[in-house]
């Protein structure tokens, strides 16, 4: 198969990094290549976050270059609108209503565009939008955000559900097992 | 069996596989991951140091007792332990040795961008490059090979897209680990000028042999494909060339230090156009260069800035550029910040308020120097708060200025190099205040133990040296705890430690809240009471915000966000903000 570019992006806490290890187990479980690629550290401390999978028969560098992303999973808006140029033209964009203030917004030096989602529609044609946060309430924990971002794009990405419920399975905890599940297929349906 | 992991864990996993038996280093993005795992594997003993001298002086003495030992750090670490690497370079190991350096290419979360292959030729020592999670696995037991068999600690050189991308490891058979003999060996360890002079002759010579070993190991292999374009790469490099040139002949370096230069020379000699695609520094090229062999492609169009990708190399070699959309512009920046709830954020805004000069340090807290807090002035390295502190009080006396400055630390850089700086300062009859944030972690690079945490690497208890008694001893009159979420209380602190003459000591205790899973109940607004005055905002706390609320925004706090620190409400004049 062809190499299936995926960006993840949002904001340092919320789980990006454990989103884009659902899908590179999961495409070496499907018996694919995989490479994953993030950048830990200080950005980690409410900063923007992004992660490259990479999916393929042999995959060799782990960067995704700008207008080749097949996917774009944003966990926020302002985050989507920051890396959808990494889009292809007609890739896909999924991304979580709920915004969070970036500190220069939460101290008054800039404003939180308020057409950020009229601003990604513009710019993608091919854009879904979910409340993540709602759909992870419901599932039983605020924090499984992550969860219903994978969930929300598991009829775009080259791997089968059933298979990434697996993994989803032995990377969770007690009780986070169902949640995290929960999460999946709530994100699947929204 | 087949697993997906990072190339730091790949290092963690190899070493205990190839019966390393002793490892240290200090904790520095991308390379803390490798003792985390390595402690999380629990095959081998291994232990945080309070710097990377002490790291790499410990895992020497490992090396000498017979034990395959390992040191890990970051690229900046290496200046610390560098002292110790030009001369073990010089006696050579006892069991096998290798110290692990993680490069920061583009600077992700580091104060510079140097290239550790500086190191390698510097010291006169081997240099193993992987470029994916599946070489380092087995370059870090080549590696152990190499120094026993060469006589030498050898490097193993990361970089943030080897340490922190994950790919597939296989792994293989198991070592038990076998202690070598702990020799007495007098000429060979002690390096006393009359046998230090001995050594490098052997060191020259040992370069040389390592030279002819560089042309025949499979760490170096040529991949011929087409004859058109040949190029020479290492490291993530060659998995960007491979994307960027499929059907181009690579000549792909696992042995960076030193050169196969027959290996070059024909290669070189079999393609049209020789290219050489390397980060950061001209290494390759500059030696290259020096052999006489042509080069029609090398650093010219590929900055010495930041990292390569695909398209830069392509775009370098003349191809088409990949169509792309512009970048949205103007969007509002998400630089990092303080967390909500951390005690760093109330000691900054008085220090901003009280717009004294801090001399600042490497940890969390130089956040403290963005906008709008923008209350640090210097931060050049570890450790460096307090003595450069000192040197500017000095200068200060001389020029007439009355200003007392401040330098602000925490524990793990107190630890690691700050220690001697107030010993200085002591000794030296300097003036400065100093203010040690003792949240009892090692907070930027993720919350690892430190001799000050009460635990060591494994989580196990260990003795805990109390900051305010080791300043005391080391002659420090004026110690005083603050707590910097009392904001006047904290205030007042710093102004008597600055109109108090010589040094002062302030320590903040109160434990990092990510670290310690600190949770406090939210504040919330009352938007009667706020006037949407702002004064709040100045504390850069991502649980605040502007909503709107009839002619003027008013300040709404998401509860989901906020840690019920207290500070915005310490820093509004209205007593708009309560305990929800």
């Amino acid at each position: 198969m062809n190499i299936f570019n995926i960006v993840i992006s949002g904001v340092g806490g919320q789980g990006v990094l454990l989103a884009s290890k659902v899908f590179a187990e999961s495409a070496l479980a499907s018996g694919l290549d995989a490479k994953q690629n993030e950048v830990h550290g200080m950005a980690q401390r409410g900063g923007s976050v992004t992660s490259f999978v990479r999916i393929g028969d042999k995959v060799y560098s782990p960067a995704v270059i700008a207008g080749t992303a097949d996917l774009l999973i944003a966990f926020e808006p302002l985050e989507a609108l920051r890396y959808v140029h990494f889009l292809k033209p007609g890739g896909r964009l999924v991304y979580n209503t709920g915004t969070i203030n970036p500190s220069t917004v939460a101290s008054g030096m800039a404003v939180y565009p308020k057409d950020v989602e009229e601003q990604i529609v513009r710019c993608c044609t091919n854009s879904h939008a979910i409340d993540a946060l709602s759909i992870a309430n419901k599932a039983g924990d605020v924090r499984a955000v992550n969860m219903v971002m994978v969930g929300s794009v598991i009829k775009n990405v080259p791997l089968d559900a059933k298979v990434i419920d697996g993994v989803v399975k032995t990377l969770s905890k007690g009780k986070g097992v169902e949640v995290n599940l929960s999460a999946l297929r709530g994100g699947a349906a929204g | 069996m087949k697993r997906i992991i990072s190339g730091n864990e790949s290092i963690a996993l190899s070493f205990g596989d190839a019966g390393g038996v002793f490892a240290s280093g200090y904790p520095g993005t991308p390379s803390t991951e490798v003792l985390e795992e390595m402690a999380r594997l629990g095959a081998v003993y291994c232990e945080w140091a309070p710097n990377e001298k002490v790291g790499f002086e410990s895992a020497m003495g490992a090396s000498i007792a017979g034990g395959r030992a390992l040191a890990t750090m970051k690229h900046v670490g290496v200046n610390v332990a560098a002292d110790a690497l030009m001369s073990f370079s010089y006696t050579g190991v006892g069991a096998g040795f290798i110290v692990m350096v993680a490069d920061d290419p583009g600077q992700h979360s580091s104060q510079n961008e140097q290239d550790s292959r500086n190191y390698a030729k510097f010291a006169k020592v081997p240099m193993l490059d992987p470029s994916d999670s599946q070489e380092t696995y087995d370059f870090v037991r080549t590696g152990l090979e190499l120094s026993e068999q060469f006589d030498t600690p050898v490097f193993l050189r990361m970089t943030t897209r080897t340490a922190h991308a994950k790919g597939y490891v296989e792994q293989r058979e198991k070592i038990t680990p076998k202690v070598g003999e702990w020799v007495k060996n007098v000429p060979k360890n002690v390096m006393l000028p009359n046998y230090g002079k001995i050594k490098h002759i052997q060191v020259e010579e040992r370069l040389l042999k390592l030279k002819e070993y560089a042309e025949t190991t499979p760490l170096n292999r040529v991949e011929m494909r087409g004859t058109e374009i040949g190029i020479l790469t290492s490291g993530v490099a060659y998995q960007h060339v491979r994307e960027a040139f499929p059907d181009a002949s690579v000549l792909k370096l696992g042995l960076v230090h030193p050169l196969p230069e027959e290996m070059i020379r024909e290669f070189a000699g079999k393609v049209q156009r020789f290219m050489i695609i390397e980060e950061m520094d001209a290494i390759f090229e500059e030696q290259i260069r020096a052999m006489g062999i042509r080069i029609d492609l090398g650093k010219g169009p590929i900055s010495y800035c930041l990292e390569v990708d695909s398209e830069i190399i392509r775009k370098a070699a003349g191809e088409k550029e990949t169509s792309a959309m512009a970048p949205v512009q103007n969007l509002p920046q998400r630089p990092p910040i303080f967390c909500p709830g951390c005690a760093h954020r109330g000691l900054f805004s008085i220090l901003a308020k009280l717009k004294v000069f801090v001399s600042g340090d490497i940890g969390c807290y130089t956040l403290g120097a963005l906008p709008p807090i923008g209350a640090m002035h210097t931060c050049i390295c570890m450790g460096a708060s307090i003595s450069a502190a000192h040197g500017m009080a000095k200068v200060n006396a001389v020029a007439g200025r009355a200003e007392k400055p401040v330098a602000v630390l925490g524990d793990s850089t107190f630890f690691h190099s700050g220690m001697t700086g107030l010993l200085s300062l002591v000794y030296n009859n300097g003036n400065a205040l100093v203010i040690v944030m003792d949240n009892r972690t090692t907070g930027m690079t993720g919350g690892q133990e430190n001799p000050g945490s009460g635990q060591v690497l494994t989580g196990n208890p260990a003795k805990q040296v109390n900051i305010m008694e080791l300043a005391k001893v080391m002659g420090v009159e004026n110690v005083v705890e603050i707590n910097s979420y009392d904001l006047v209380a904290t205030e007042e602190a710093i102004k008597k430690g600055l109109e108090t003459p010589g040094p002062y000591v302030l320590v903040d205790r109160n434990p990092c809240i990510l670290r310690y899973r600190v949770k406090n109940p939210p504040l919330k607004v009352d938007s009667e009471t706020c006037t949407g005055c702002r004064a709040c905002l100045k504390a850069a706390c991502v649980a605040l915000g502007l909503r709107d609320c009839g002619d003027k925004p008013k300040v709404a706090i998401d509860p989901n966000i906020c840690n019920g620190c207290g500070v915005c409400s310490q820093l509004c004049k209205f007593d708009a903000m309560s305990k929800g």
